[in-house]
């Protein structure tokens, strides 16, 4: 990718008000649930009260006959199976014969009215027989039978894996310590503030339009097709934008296909809003994860070798799940020089809402782990944490022991801002007693590597249409989640072709009118569409200078696009306005529309298993909280955090500074307060497994009283791989919170929490631990037994390896063709 | 009114209010049950007030009644008779944004923006009665409106920066 002379940009690098700004200010922002239509209908749907049983009967004829319902759906009228990856195509928009977790959907009314639904869903008569619940992992390796789904690897496991990279075993034999812990995270949820909703219609043509708070409308596009067994090109989907995504809107959502199929029998408009109870159900949350990180150390803090062993509860259905298990151990690697490593992660399916991707994906549980045990590691070896670090940390251009091609990394850069900012080397083990601090670090994708179905197909396209008058039309099939995804592609093509962002108008998260983008997931859409919005771009500014540079008879190369007007440089006066030279080019090469498209860079690890992790490029992070916690009640108080960011570059230093502090927050509630929890209903009623509190009055998220000053500072050293230099940042800047809490609780009073989140009543145990003269700890005591599959071994890229195993099974070659034509169909 | 009987219940709009939405003398018919909220969203075609959690915790649905803000999920349409009602459709003036909104949207204050129109209006209460607020008094006023994008930072330097052009608007003026 081009780089730019910096002086030269008058839009990149510039705090801007985003494109929709004006329209969210003024309440004008149409999302899903602000969609009203003539001679809608609103639908409701049945969950299961049980978290495990078979579906003997289900009789709708008394909720049929209520008076103002229209119709009522049940699992026999949308049979077809789906799910988000191609491997877990699991779920059912209506469960059949089995429910698998207290909320899965038995049944759908449709009424004139949303009261009227909900009133008639009493009148549904289920019969479950109720079947054993697994509530945990450790339930679920115990437990094989009765199974959750008729797949997996075996009982209610759903997916095992092993890989290692190198002698691991060898590595602790050369290591002067070696350090084991154990670690629990527990799980959380999005909480987006607004709850799902979508609005199917049968459009007057008779084909199928959908708006839907998704953040991934080609997959919806995908399984829409699949379920309701209809061509693709007669389904359309408007992903609305999304009042919070944070990956609780990536999978497709039974309501979603119910309200489809409704409005495609019915031939009206029907709607669906989510209440907050049922988005709970919805989930997709964080895994809660089990970890045990057993590390090898030389004297100076070197790395010998890791494993890392994770167990993971997935809830009831696979939905991203088998993605999850391998980003628990793709990315230790990719922050500090581990030469040897094996991975082993084990994902369960439990009688609980499915989890899945949660801003960080699977890879802020071991995270957490791995920053906390280097903390451990480095007061052991008496180095301080941030000089451990430094010495440990990787470099730009390096491939790591799995296989990951890095490109620049900054990441020795975040630390030592975040040293300097904080003063850390005046507080760390200095403050008085209650008071401490900590520092963490971690690397983020910017962008998945592969698609989520397998295919070779752009993964991100744009394209630009030039109006006459001078307008710019975007069409990106990226979805605004809040990120600023619009932002992005209209700040890069306003700065390509010399306009303002208010000039370029976006059509954005709609498949039929723009090509197809994969979605607003794995901090893709920067890179990915904004690499393909600024080929589409060049393109269309080629075409206009080439007209342009006839009319004034300069050389092209001369011609320079800012301010609305394209000018010689050598003779600024020499010029014509932008719509003038869209007006030249036009009539000399007829209508200007350009294309753009973006595929990542192939990457090295062609191991099975190596598809998940890849990334054009990381982004790092590293981060320092100070805490305040009260000895005699074990209250935590954060008054501050300083983190640095290795962006590359900002496109719009405002978004990505609220981006920051939004994952800053975010990590922030996961650290102290937020958890997805469960409870038994007592044995007299009907001892099911049950979501502690699926309401916001007490499942808690910070308010504006919990926040803590931060300071934010942004590395810009422009990645050759991101548009403008832009790597991403909605993500990564999470990832050190947690761990930066919890060691700067260790700083303060002294007290290791090896589990998240971290609460005063697990420091006050901690304390009452270390007051009894016992390990001044508070975390899992043991990790259970699993049957670990043979690993897959990869000789690191310094032990001569090829990025293959050297006992992988060869893969028949037929079979991916056979999945792409079960996929296409 | 037999025939009500077999309508369902929210066809059933027996209930009728006279309140001043946004400095406009409103009448709306309604089904008695719904919230203000409702009313407002579905019978007045006002969806710039949002929901999100149905029990008065995410304080998404805040507007201001006779310029105090309340919860409009809590609140039943039928109390507000008589009342003025002010949402995020009627901060502009004279077709030009509230100097709270321009702040918001020039300091990332909205990212995902669903939160925003509950946000302003809370804002704009508490400039009205506070014109100079310190940044504990900014939290403390806005501790009820949850936000998941923003880490509230850039909202609060918003309310900062609003209150900065108010007073040089208001200085300006003739």
């Amino acid at each position: 990718m081009r780089m730019r002379d910096e002086k030269q940009m008058r839009v990149i690098g510039m705090p801007r008000r985003r494109v929709d700004a004006r329209a969210k200010v003024t309440g004008q922002t149409r999302y899903a649930d602000d969609i009203f239509l003539p001679r809608m209908a609103y639908c409701k749907l049945l969950r299961s009260p049980h978290p495990h049983a078979r579906i003997r009967n289900i009789n709708t004829t008394r909720a049929a006959a209520h008076p103002g319902v229209y119709l009522v759906l049940t699992g026999k009228d949308v049979p077809i199976e789906y799910g988000i990856l191609p491997v877990s195509q699991d779920e059912q928009a209506l469960c059949v014969d089995h429910v698998r977790h207290v909320g899965d959907p038995v049944a759908a009314v449709i009424a004139r009215e949303e009261l009227t639904a909900f009133e008639a869903l009493d009148l549904i008569d289920v019969e479950y027989e109720l079947l054993t619940t697994i509530s945990d992992p450790e339930d679920a390796l115990a437990t094989p039978a009765p199974r959750i789904h008729d797949y997996g690897e075996e009982g209610n496991i759903h997916k095992r894996v092993s890989l290692e990279f190198g002698d691991v075993e060898q590595g602790f034999a050369e290591a002067d310590e070696v350090f084991e812990d154990t670690f629990f995270y527990q799980g959380n949820t999005h909480l987006p503030i607004e709850q799902h909703a979508a609005v199917a219609i049968k459009d007057p043509e008779g084909k199928l339009t959908i708006w839907s708070s998704t953040q991934t409308p080609h997959y919806l596009h995908r399984a829409l097709a699949k379920v309701l067994q209809m061509p693709p090109g007669h389904i359309r989907v408007i992903a609305t934008p999304n009042g919070g995504g944070f990956g609780g809107k990536s999978d497709p959502f039974q309501h979603e296909i119910v309200v489809s199929k409704a409005a495609l029998l019915l031939d009206r408009p029907v709607k669906i809003c989510l209440t907050r109870e049922e988005v709970f159900y919805c989930h997709r949350g964080r895994h809660p994860v089990l970890m045990k990180f057993k590390t090898g150390v030389k004297k100076d803090g070197t790395i010998t070798g890791m494993n890392l062993q994770t167990l993971i509860d997935g809830g009831a259905y696979g939905s991203y799940g088998v993605a999850s298990t391998f980003y628990t151990g793709a990315l230790q690697t990719t922050t500090y020089h581990i030469p040897r490593y094996h991975f082993q992660g084990c994902r369960t399916f439990t009688n609980k809402p499915p989890c899945g991707p949660k801003r960080g994906h699977g890879t802020v549980q071991p995270r957490f782990g791995q920053e906390v045990q280097l903390d451990k590691i480095a007061e052991k070896l008496r180095i301080d944490p941030a000089d451990l670090r430094l010495r440990i940390a990787e470099s730009s251009n390096a491939v790591t022991a799995n296989f990951f091609r890095l490109s620049v990394v900054n990441l020795s850069e975040c630390i030592r801002r975040v040293v300097k900012s904080s003063d850390w080397k005046d507080k760390f083990r200095k403050l008085p007693e209650g008071r401490g601090v900590g520092l963490a670090c971690s690397a983020y994708l910017t962008g998945a590597g592969l698609p989520i179905y397998w295919n070779k197909m752009p993964h991100s396209g744009v394209h630009i249409k030039f109006d006459r008058g001078g307008g710019v039309s975007v069409f990106c099939g990226a979805t605004e989640i809040g990120q600023g995804s619009d932002d992005v592609l209209a700040g890069i093509v306003a700065e390509v072709l010399g306009l303002e962002t208010f000039d370029i108008r976006l059509y954005t998260g709609d498949t039929d009118l723009g090509p197809v983008d994969l979605g607003s997931y794995s901090s893709r859409v920067t890179i990915m569409a904004g690499n393909a919005a600024l080929q589409a771009a060049e393109r269309g500014k080629a075409i206009i200078a080439e007209a342009v540079a006839e009319k004034l008879e300069v050389p092209k190369e001369r011609l320079r696009f800012a301010d609305k007007r394209v000018f010689d440089s050598a003779a600024p006066e020499k010029s014509v306005t932008f719509a003038e030279a869209v007006c030249l080019a036009e009539a000399r090469f007829g209508t200007i529309g350009t294309m753009g498209s973006y595929t990542p860079p192939k990457s090295p690890a062609l191991y099975k298993g190596g598809g998940v992790g890849p990334s054009p490029t990381y982004s790092y992070t590293a981060a320092v909280v100070e805490v305040i916690v009260n000895p005699a009640t074990g209250w935590i108080a954060v008054p501050k955090i300083w983190i640095a960011h290795d962006i590359g570059r900002a496109l719009n230093p405002t978004l990505v500074r609220g981006q920051v502090e939004g994952s800053v927050y975010m990590g922030l509630g996961e650290a102290l307060m937020e958890e997805q929890e469960f409870r038994r209903l007592p044995k007299k009623l009907s001892h099911a497994l049950v979501h502690k509190f699926p309401s916001m009055l007490e499942y808690k998220s910070p308010t504006s009283l919990d926040m803590p000053e931060v300071v934010t500072e942004l590395i810009e050293e422009p990645d050759p791989r991101g548009p403008f230099g832009a790597k991403e940042v909605g993500q990564g800047p999470l990832l050190p919170i947690m761990p930066a809490v919890a060691n700067a609780v260790y700083d303060a009073v002294g007290v290791r929490i090896d589990e998240v989140p971290i609460t005063p009543e697990k420091i006050m145990k901690a304390l009452a631990e270390k007051k009894a003269g016992r390990e001044p700890r508070f975390g899992p005591s043991h990790f259970p037994h699993v049957n670990w599959p043979e690993a897959l071994r990869v000789p690191p890229p310094w032990e001569g390896g090829d990025g293959h195993a050297v006992n992988d099974v060869p893969r028949p070659a037929k079979r991916r063709d056979e999945k792409e034509k079960v996929l296409g169909s | 009114m037999s025939d009500l009987i077999t309508l369902p219940v929210e066809s059933q709009k027996t209930a009728h209010i006279r309140l001043t939405l946004n400095g406009e003398q409103t009448d709306v018919s309604f089904a008695p049950y719904k919230t203000l909220l409702e009313v407002l969203r579905e019978d007045l075609g006002h969806t710039g007030t949002k929901h999100g959690c149905e029990l008065g915790e995410c304080g998404a649905c805040a507007v201001l009644q006779d310029g105090k803000p309340v919860l409009s999920c809590l609140l039943l349409a039928v109390e507000c008779d008589k009342k003025n009602i002010l949402t995020v459709e009627g901060l502009g003036t004279d077709g030009k944004l509230h100097p709270l909104q321009e702040a918001f949207a020039d300091l990332g204050a909205a990212q995902c923006g669903y939160c925003t129109p509950a946000i302003l209006v809370t804002a704009k209460a508490l400039l009205d009665q506070n014109p100079n607020p310190s940044r504990d008094q900014i939290r403390e006023a806005l501790s009820g409106n949850l936000c998941r994008c923003t880490g509230y930072q850039q909202i609060f330097e918003a309310v900062e920066e609003a209150m900065v052009r108010i007073a040089g608007r208001e200085k300006s003026a003739p």
